[in-house]
């Protein structure tokens, strides 16, 4: 189910604007029926770090990283609904410490070895690292050793880069309407899965023009034969930080382009 | 083999739709599900090829590689584990099987491995061997076990009295006295109406017994005013948490009780269907509660027009896990019961108003089913007369661990961990885990503390250690479990819980430092403070309450030195040295 | 005053992060009014001495990069990881997600166009690690260089930070990971 948000700027102008505001870091933040907190900063220009997440697809509220402090209390921004008179807290010395810590927890868990990596330049997670002002992975690696699958004939897989953010598990059932993709395992043993009866992605449902082929912020899911096409200087996040994405209004689409 | 299948499938699909008794059907049969089940699953429940196998990947107990045809599973809870008697039964029965842990033996007879705690903790070392308890185990046991096993006798052939589990009742209180006729408090929901039976239950101050106290009156209430197709009532029986075992004496015992509260519950909020969630490790009592079912449906206490009022239909289904903790959980109950992996949901919304399939929920515990019941025959003032203020009636509790009685003590709420411990023959205790591993480990100066909501919240377990025991071994294997139960879901738990039971190793192993320790400081407050659930939120209890209260646990491990490496150096040169056949001095590291 | 003593190092690395020091070019001479070098490929010095700051490049791949990373740590009051492979491992540990046997037999007994096949056993070798570790999981590391490799500007930020007597940051327009 796709939520469709639509925000008009005359309903943030009308009366009721002032009982419909939350506040984050003390500036004042209108928002509607639904939103969550997430939306409603979003919408707003304010950034809250995210990595499950994307405008359009059900939140999720398993990365983390949009924790903030809501009064005493921790909350996702991306799955807590927005409430009238809030008292956010978001971007303070000790919410980012802990989204460090949680970054680092993510670059250690799997193998991110940006050097090597096609969607260095392009991929969130080193984004939001850059963001944070993260110098290291900080604790002892896992060194993970998941399968890679290069069957498909467009897209690959490689697990070992995954954050199991479920981005692709989502944009695969939400936007593409198929489902192939899926979590399994549990714990620090949780891979991602492909739904085919091989277990392959050559032999699922997916298309290179599907929003999951496209979604994953990191390099676990690649488009084949387009890494490294734009040089180094011209990549995402060579021309923007992490905090201008999902600021604009996107509108899903079911065709995505590899340079997005 | 493909018929074979699809028969096993389709028997089991008709005994119950819900896909982990069909994965149970299949392991139980073919000892592991191969990758035709899966797509003949997949097929006959209409699933998704992948939403079976992640099911399959998620719970404990099903396989996708052959287990043994004698699977034995020893509990690895600080109670009822295989160290339990200070020497590893675990070790010793692979001995004399020529086994290792998490191996199946070549000829196929055999398998063994650990699991979390089995809920037998009042009988100390105990073992699941295909699914069923042997408890009191010792080596002399373990011995016999070994030569059963390889005369492959069959189970029913087996000392009858290694299956025996007691009940161990050593304190009634109000509730486990139960000296009332059956059934009265059906009778007296029909007097009181269902917004009567809300009210007696709202006034009586019943908080839910799994421990997070919420007012179960106004969890009823909401489930009620909640609108939705359909309302459900859930029994969550998925008593998970080590050293934690009154619900299998209630299940056991007190199953037409239990029964008659989610009957109770059902009349209060307009459910006509209820399930009870059965933890897989107690599918031996399966069998027995089925038998009460039956029974129910032919008195006419389950069924359509219950006692005669006509319109009130309510029944009940049994759906058993299949190893996970974290489906103790209310919601990630509810996606298992709904054929799912165990994740938790985002709350909100709560159950009460989104829950089974979407729709208004009841989850609670065994025990408040049971104090509803109670409340019914006797009156919310009976009720509310016993305990504390805010905590009202009695408390069930699992004692277990460093005492002469453990086994199940109920008292009223206000009760102090002193007098329980006087109770139960606990001397020289220097510390209690209350509340299991997620709960609060406590030392001897707050042996006055009280138990109820106010101070010491409980689900019911008291884990006594006295001053022989190792804390520090107790805190390490309390991060173990943590570590296999987390579910994944959640960054701060998945990555963070590894994390813990790796810097505790270290420590625990000698070679840690006072960085390891202030980091594992560090980490543990990440874990409480950012995870998703509720086991992220405890996980770390033990080391933070550890850190505070039995520092000296961890320091004397301490190395005195800036900073140990995190790996052990010599031994990561081990599979060169034997690639290149070299033992000389320089082929090692100090 | 004294200069300030920095010893460099290469462990599991491609001494591309040495190169970049280099690329300070004309800026070196400036930076040379401040420090010397103790042991690091520019000056040949084989074993490191009492120095101020030790600047590591590369992984932990082998026992030999253990006992250097000692060495360093034990003569280094401060000890930086520089580059990717200090920092995780970088290239080199792609060969983590294969057992030291399948690396090595690919590389000298199965690979295309080996000859004489054989798994290196001379006492002189140093014996490779199961898998490629960051060296803080060896020893204590005070800060972190990253970059693969990282520019001349981040050495001069994080030198000049040290020598002005700071805790040395970068700003998010020097921080990279490649």
């Amino acid at each position: 189910m796709i939520r469709q948000l639509t925000l008009n700027e005359s309903d943030n102008m009308s009366a009721d604007t002032k009982q419909n505001t939350i506040t984050i870091d003390g500036q004042e933040i209108p928002f509607l029926a639904g939103q969550t907190i997430m939306d409603a900063a979003l919408a707003a220009g304010v950034y809250i770090p995210h990595l499950c997440h994307r405008q359009g697809l059900t939140p999720h509220g398993s990365c983390k990283l949009c924790v903030v402090d809501i009064a005493s209390k921790n909350a996702s921004a991306c799955t807590m609904p927005a409430v009238a008179g809030q008292q956010i807290s978001n971007n303070t010395p000790a919410l980012n410490e802990a989204r460090t810590t949680i970054t680092q927890m993510l670059f250690i868990e799997g193998n991110h070895i940006c050097p090597s990596c096609e969607k260095c330049g392009d991929c969130t997670l080193q984004a939001m690292a850059y963001h944070l002002g993260m110098l290291d992975g900080h604790f002892p690696q896992f060194f993970q050793r998941r399968e890679v699958d290069a069957s498909h004939p467009t897209v690959m897989l490689d697990r070992d880069r995954c954050i199991l953010c479920e981005l692709c598990v989502r944009a695969s059932r939400e936007v593409d309407g198929k489902n192939v993709f899926e979590i399994a395992g549990r714990g620090t043993n949780a891979r991602l899965i492909v739904n085919s009866a091989s277990g392959k992605l050559v032999d699922s449902e997916l298309e290179t023009s599907d929003l999951a082929a496209h979604i994953c912020p990191v390099g676990a899911i690649l488009i084949k034969e387009s890494g490294y096409k734009v040089p180094i200087g011209q990549r995402t996040f060579d021309l923007h930080k992490v905090s201008e994405i999902g600021l604009e209004k996107i509108v899903l689409t079911k065709v995505r382009q590899p340079d997005e | 083999m493909t018929g074979l299948l699809r028969s096993v499938i389709s028997r089991a699909y008709a005994e119950s739709p819900n896909v982990l008794h069909v994965l149970y059907a299949l392991q139980r049969q073919f000892l592991h599900i191969s990758d035709e089940a899966v797509r003949e699953v997949a097929s006959h429940l209409e699933l998704p090829t992948s939403q079976v196998d992640a099911v399959i990947e998620f719970y404990s107990f099903f396989h996708r590689i052959p287990r043994g045809r004698y699977d034995i599973l020893f509990s690895n809870c600080t109670s009822c584990g295989y160290m339990a008697g200070g020497v590893n039964l675990m070790a010793v029965l692979g001995r004399q099987l020529e086994i290792v842990a998490g191996h199946t033996r070549g000829d196929g007879l055999v398998s063994m491995d650990q699991t979390s705690c089995i809920g037998m903790c009042d009988h100390g070392a105990a073992l699941l061997v295909n699914g069923i308890p042997i408890v009191s185990l010792d080596v002399a046991m373990i011995t016999r076990i070994a030569a059963l096993v390889e005369a492959a006798m069959p189970l029913e052939d087996w000392p009858a009295e290694w299956f025996h589990v007691e009940d161990n009742i050593r304190v009634n209180g109000l509730l486990l006295k139960d000296d009332l006729p059956e059934d009265i408090s059906l009778r007296a929901i029909f007097a009181h109406g269902a917004a009567g039976t809300l009210s007696e239950i709202i006034h009586s101050g019943l908080r839910g017994r799994g421990g997070a106290g919420f007012s179960t009156g106004m969890k009823w209430q909401l489930c009620r005013e909640a609108q939705g197709d359909a309302h459900y009532i859930v029994c969550n029986a998925d008593e998970g948490e080590p050293g934690t075992f009154k619900d299998r004496v209630l299940l056991h015992s007190y199953a037409d009780r239990l029964f008659e509260g989610m009957t109770v519950c059902a009349f209060a909020i307009g459910a006509k269907q209820g399930y009870l969630y059965l933890r897989g490790e107690y599918r031996y009592l399966l069998p027995h509660l089925q038998t009460v079912l039956s029974r129910r449906r032919e008195l006419g206490l389950l069924g359509g027009d219950i006692l005669g009022q006509p319109g009130f239909s309510f029944d009940i289904d049994i759906v058993v896990g299949a190893g996970a903790y974290i489906c103790g959980e209310e919601s990630a109950l509810i996606e298992s019961l709904e054929g799912k992996r165990g994740i938790p949901r985002v709350r909100p919304p709560f159950p009460v108003t989104h829950g089974y399939l979407g729709q208004p929920t009841v989850v609670n515990n065994v025990e408040t089913f049971i104090a509803a019941v109670h409340i019914l025959r006797r009156g919310s003032a009976w009720f509310k007369a016993v305990g504390t203020e805010k905590s009202a009636g009695s408390k069930i509790l699992s004692v277990s661990g460093d005492c002469a009685a453990p086994g199940i003590y109920e008292y009223p709420f206000g009760v102090t961990i002193r007098q329980v411990l006087d109770d139960c023959g606990a001397k020289n205790a220097q510390a209690v885990q209350v509340s299991g591993p997620s709960g609060t480990l406590i030392n001897s100066a707050e042996f006055d503390r009280k138990l109820g909501f106010d101070d010491l919240s409980t689900g019911g377990s008291l884990m006594i250690f006295n001053q022989a025991r190792d804390l520090l071994a107790v805190i390490v294997n309390f991060a173990h479990f943590f570590a296999h139960e987390s579910c994944g879901f959640c960054t701060p738990c998945r990555v963070g819980t590894v994390l813990l039971k790796n810097g505790l190793d270290k420590i625990a192993g000698g070679h840690g430092t006072r960085y390891d320790l202030d980091e594992m400081q560090r980490i543990a407050a990440l874990v409480k403070y950012r995870s998703h659930c509720g086991l992220g939120q405890t996980a770390a209890n033990p080391i933070l309450d550890g850190l505070q209260r039995f520092p000296q646990a961890f320091e004397q491990r301490l190395v005195h030195r800036d900073y140990e490496p995190h790996f052990d150096l010599d031994a990561a040169l081990e599979e060169a040295r034997q690639v290149s056949h070299r033992d000389d001095t320089a082929a090692h590291i100090e | 005053m004294s200069k300030i003593r920095i010893a460099t190092t290469s462990l599991a690395g491609c001494f591309g992060c040495h190169m970049s020091f280099l690329d300070m070019d004309e800026r070196l001479v400036a930076l040379l009014e401040h420090v010397e070098f103790n042991r690091s490929p520019f000056t040949d010095i084989k074993h490191c001495g009492s120095c101020d700051i030790g600047l590591i490049e590369g992984g932990v791949s082998n026992a030999e990069n253990v006992h250097v990373l000692r060495e360093f740590r034990d003569n280094c009051k401060i000890l930086i990881a520089v580059g990717a492979c200090a920092i995780n491992g970088g290239v080199p540990a792609m060969r983590n997600h294969f057992n030291l046997r399948e690396c090595l037999e690919e590389a000298y007994v199965n690979g295309a166009g080996v000859e004489n096949p054989q798994i290196p056993n001379d006492v002189e070798l140093p014996l490779l690690l199961d898998k490629v570790h960051p060296i803080h999981d060896v020893v204590r590391v005070d800060y972190y260089l990253p970059g693969c490799p990282p520019s001349a500007d981040e050495f001069l930020k994080i030198l000049g930070d040290l020598l002005a007597g700071e805790a040395p940051s970068l700003p998010y327009n020097l921080l990279h990971y490649d």
